[in-house]
């Protein structure tokens, strides 16, 4: 079942003749007809969880907005889409740009916003285009502007070009790039529900977390949360990457097993080239890769699925995240440190450099783990890194430090016998730095 | 006072005003229960939660919602709730965090001690004796940058820097315009001006009391003297600046002044002057007045802050209350910040050199 892709393939979709001409703008006048309270009602029946990452309750979030009297509320849209591997709101953005803007309206409406913001991030250089004409198109036809379709509601939609750095993703620094300052993270409370851009109140979503609102407005937020399992409701964009016959964006069903996510013909049709799989990860960089083993089935042996709960079924112990939605996936020809070792450099070169563990941890890492890759490495050596990461942890002002110290820690304990293999054979690791094939096998779990 | 709420502290109950700061409530326990920090100030507004270095746990969030916080908080950024319970040096996290966090502060740190000015009254010192320990862990080139003069009066060693924004938030809330801040990002933030040369605003030379480190250094005292060489004095003059106090520490050594600065309290951050304002001054009076003649001595400071200074017992007033009641609570004597006459021969013990009558000379330091 498709929510959000539905009409993604139909000619023309992108412009507002034909997204209108397929039911485009219903949720707006629907939701006109409604009270912002009812809508939020709405939005918390569906049970929608943020689609940003953490996978906080949409509902929940829009109820906390304060509403102090005179003091203007804005929902800023968070399409800083940077962490590797997750590329699906730029597809959502880029092909269906009505939907989006729809959900921005009807967002709008519910939080009582009259400016809203996109921030998006520096390197989509053609998206802003796509979106700027959307809203164009809208407002020429009264969907924006003053007095939306003789309701009295005023809205406008600004789109904010970011200047290319992961950080000012996490909604506090992306607040702080918005008012035109350095993007550093806020020092939390107070958060943005009270104090946002330019200390209003604010609500920060994801793009596919605000296209999301516009099937929940249609269907009502009761039919959309009886879709997909427990409390992972409706469906979920998946951007599939690596090792795959098939990569590329997804809408998912929550009741998708992961193994047919890989595998099944009609996603992305397993693993590239004949390979085995060998590890993924499941849900943007910043969640902990699982081997293969705990990827299929958790670790009381039950299968595995594309959903919020059974993906973290186990922890970081045995399992994982569904995160962003980032799925990358590892073929046995990939080299875990090595890999570990990229991430890790992404991480030392986005810290916005505020607070102690994160600013020097990560580069500390990073040359641990170019160390080790390249055949320098000791034993000694991995122990220093698991007692780096986990100092890092849990100790930062926002959770970059947390996403840099993850996948460090997941690494070494799924993987612990490839890195001292790394240190035992530095010749052979130097020789094959993309290989470790006897490691394709799934591996127990060490640690 | 109806309004004060009860916050117990490594097992230390006080009562506070609603709205402190669990970093705040530990200082009024004082001694070792109150977290070091290397980038809180409470004269500025908004610094504080970046260094890391005042983690606490919290086992007990409130009377009312007793759970405990899921992770360490930044006390100088956490306020306190009735009933909250702390733990600070009784917490084995809290004191793996801090090692941590120390580690992390100097890894990259020059390690210059000997050549630099600020040794001897430096808070990454002070972490370091207290967190640290001997050696390290990394064994990477760190990471290095060419001093800078940013201005007539001071010279910045960014490789000493620990980024903690006091000076960023010294020049935006004491002078008309900022013209220094953060560059880049990650391990390459560094601070520097916009236009080279360009710190003249004559509040500027705070920045240099507010730096925890060596980073901003006195062009005028620049490796003139180690300041435990020099005896620190109380005085004051007519300034006709209307925002400065004119209430200084001179730094002297025989009849002259090597350098003024503003008068500090037991935490290191400058103390409130005697119209209930912080103290601090102006460039005339930190810069230009090397004269005794341009003053009005006081007598000796009481150095109130455990310091290697504090060492030539001018610390009479130092606040270190509760040492056996800490012992008791915590079940082993408090550690204290660093003794000097374990590491160095000068200054020794039986000088007092507060004691000394007028100017204190070479021989006197021995
Ligand atoms: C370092 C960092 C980067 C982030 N990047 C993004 C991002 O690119 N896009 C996004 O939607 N959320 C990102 N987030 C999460 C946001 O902080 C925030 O939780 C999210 O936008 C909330 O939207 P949601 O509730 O709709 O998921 C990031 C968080 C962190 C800590
Ligand atoms: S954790 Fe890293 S990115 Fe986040 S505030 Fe601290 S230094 Fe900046
Ligand atoms: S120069 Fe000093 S005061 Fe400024 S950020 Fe660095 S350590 Fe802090
Ligand atoms: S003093 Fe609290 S974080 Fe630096």
């Amino acid at each position: 079942m498709k929510l959000l892709l539905e009409n993604a393939h139909i000619e023309g979709i992108r412009y507002y003749e034909a997204y209108r001409k397929n039911g485009g703008y219903r949720a707006v006048e629907k939701a006109l007809k409604m009270t912002p309270d009812e809508l939020v009602e709405e939005v918390k029946k569906s049970g929608l969880r943020g689609r940003g990452g953490a996978g906080f309750p949409t509902g929940m979030k829009w109820s906390f907005l304060a509403k102090p009297e005179g003091v203007p509320r804005h929902l800023v849209v968070n399409a800083d889409e940077s962490e590797p591997g997750t590329f699906k709101d730029r597809y959502l953005m880029e092909f269906l740009p009505h939907l989006f803007i729809e959900g921005m309206i009807v967002s709008s409406f519910a939080l009582g916003s009259n400016a809203s913001y996109v921030y998006i991030r520096g390197e989509y250089a053609w998206i802003p285009d796509i979106l700027e004409q959307a809203i164009a198109e809208a407002k020429a036809n009264g969907w924006l502007g003053k007095n939306i379709q003789g309701s009295g509601f005023d809205c406008e939609i600004y789109v904010h070009r970011g200047a290319g750095a992961y950080i000012c993703g996490e909604e506090t620094a992306l607040i702080e790039s918005l008012e035109g300052k350095r993007g550093n993270p806020r020092i939390k409370p107070p958060f943005p529900a009270i104090q946002g851009v330019w200390m209003r109140p604010t609500v920060v979503n994801n793009v596919e977390t605000i296209a999301a609102v516009v099937p929940i407005i249609n269907m009502g937020g009761e039919e959309y949360g009886k879709i997909g399992v427990g409390r992972s409701t409706g469906t979920k964009l998946m951007s599939a990457c690596g090792n795959l016959k098939r990569p590329g964006v997804y809408e998912i069903p929550f009741d998708l097993s992961v193994e047919e996510f890989i595998f099944g013909d009609e996603w992305c049709q397993g693993i590239a080239n004949g390979k085995k799989l060998k590890a993924c990860i499941p849900g943007g960089s910043s969640v902990p890769i699982l081997p293969a083993n705990l990827l299929l089935k958790t670790a009381k042996g039950e299968t595995r699925y594309m959903n919020y709960e059974s993906l973290s079924d186990g922890g970081f112990q045995t399992g994982s995240m569904l995160g962003s939605g980032g799925f990358i996936v590892l073929d046995e020809d990939q080299c875990v440190v090595r890999h570990t070792m990229s991430l890790a450099r992404f991480y030392k070169h986005e810290s916005c450099g505020q607070c102690s563990p994160c600013r020097e941890g990560t580069g500390w890492m990073y040359r641990i783990l170019k160390k080790i890759e390249y055949g320098q490495g000791t034993m000694a050596d991995i122990d220093l890194l698991w007692d780096i990461q986990r100092r890092i942890e849990g100790n930062t002002i926002c959770p970059l430090g947390d996403a840099a110290a993850w996948p460090v820690a997941a690494a070494i304990r799924h993987f612990r016998d490839e890195f001292e293999w790394h240190i035992t054979h530095p010749e052979e690791s130097q020789a094959r730095n993309y290989g470790l094939a006897h490691y394709a096998d799934p591996l127990e779990v060490v640690a | 006072m109806s309004d004060n709420i009860k916050v117990t502290i490594d097992n230390i109950t006080i009562e506070v005003p609603a709205g402190t700061s669990i970093l705040e409530a530990a200082r009024k326990i004082g001694g070792a229960v109150a977290p070091p920090t290397m980038c809180y100030y409470s004269h500025l507004k908004g610094s504080g939660g970046k260094c890391r270095t005042c983690l606490v746990e919290v086992s007990k969030g409130s009377e009312k919602d007793p759970r405990p916080m899921p992770k360490l908080v930044a006390s100088c950024r956490t306020g306190v709730m009735d009933g909250m319970e702390v733990k600070s040096i009784t917490s084995e996290k809290v004191v793996d965090a801090r090692k941590g966090v120390t580690e992390f502060l100097l890894l990259n740190h020059p390690l210059d001690c000997p050549v630099c000015d600020q040794a001897g009254e430096c808070h990454l010192q002070d972490l370091g004796y207290e967190h640290g320990k001997e050696g390290t862990r990394t064994e990477f080139e760190r990471r290095t940058f060419e001093p800078e003069d940013i201005g007539p009066y001071i010279q910045l060693h960014m490789n000493r820097c620990i980024m903690c924004f006091r000076c960023v938030f010294t020049a935006e809330q004491l002078t008309d315009y900022r013209e220094h801040g953060i560059l880049d990002r990650g391990e390459h933030a560094r601070i520097s001006t916009c236009i080279s040369k360009s710190l003249e605003h004559d509040f500027i030379g705070n920045v240099i009391d507010v730096c925890p480190v060596g980073a901003l250094t006195d062009k005028t005292f620049r490796f003139k003297q180690r300041v435990w060489f020099t005896k620190p004095v109380d005085a004051h003059r007519n300034c006709t600046n209307p925002n400065c106090c004119g209430e200084v520490r001179l730094w002297m050594r025989g009849d002259e002044v090597f350098r003024v600065t503003a008068r500090k309290d037991e935490w290191g951050e400058v103390a409130i002057a005697s119209n209930g304002k912080p103290g601090w001054i102006c460039n005339e009076c930190r810069f230009e007045k090397k004269k005794t003649s341009d003053w009005v001595i006081e007598g000796p400071s009481n150095i109130s802050r455990h310091s290697v200074i504090s060492q030539g017992h001018y610390n009479k007033n130092v606040h270190e209350p509760q040492v056996e009641l800490l012992a008791e609570v915590i079940g082993k004597q408090p550690v204290m910040k660093m003794d000097i006459y374990d590491v160095s021969e000068v200054n020794k013990p039986e000088r007092h050199l507060s004691q000394i009558e007028g100017p204190a000379h070479s021989e006197d330091f021995k």
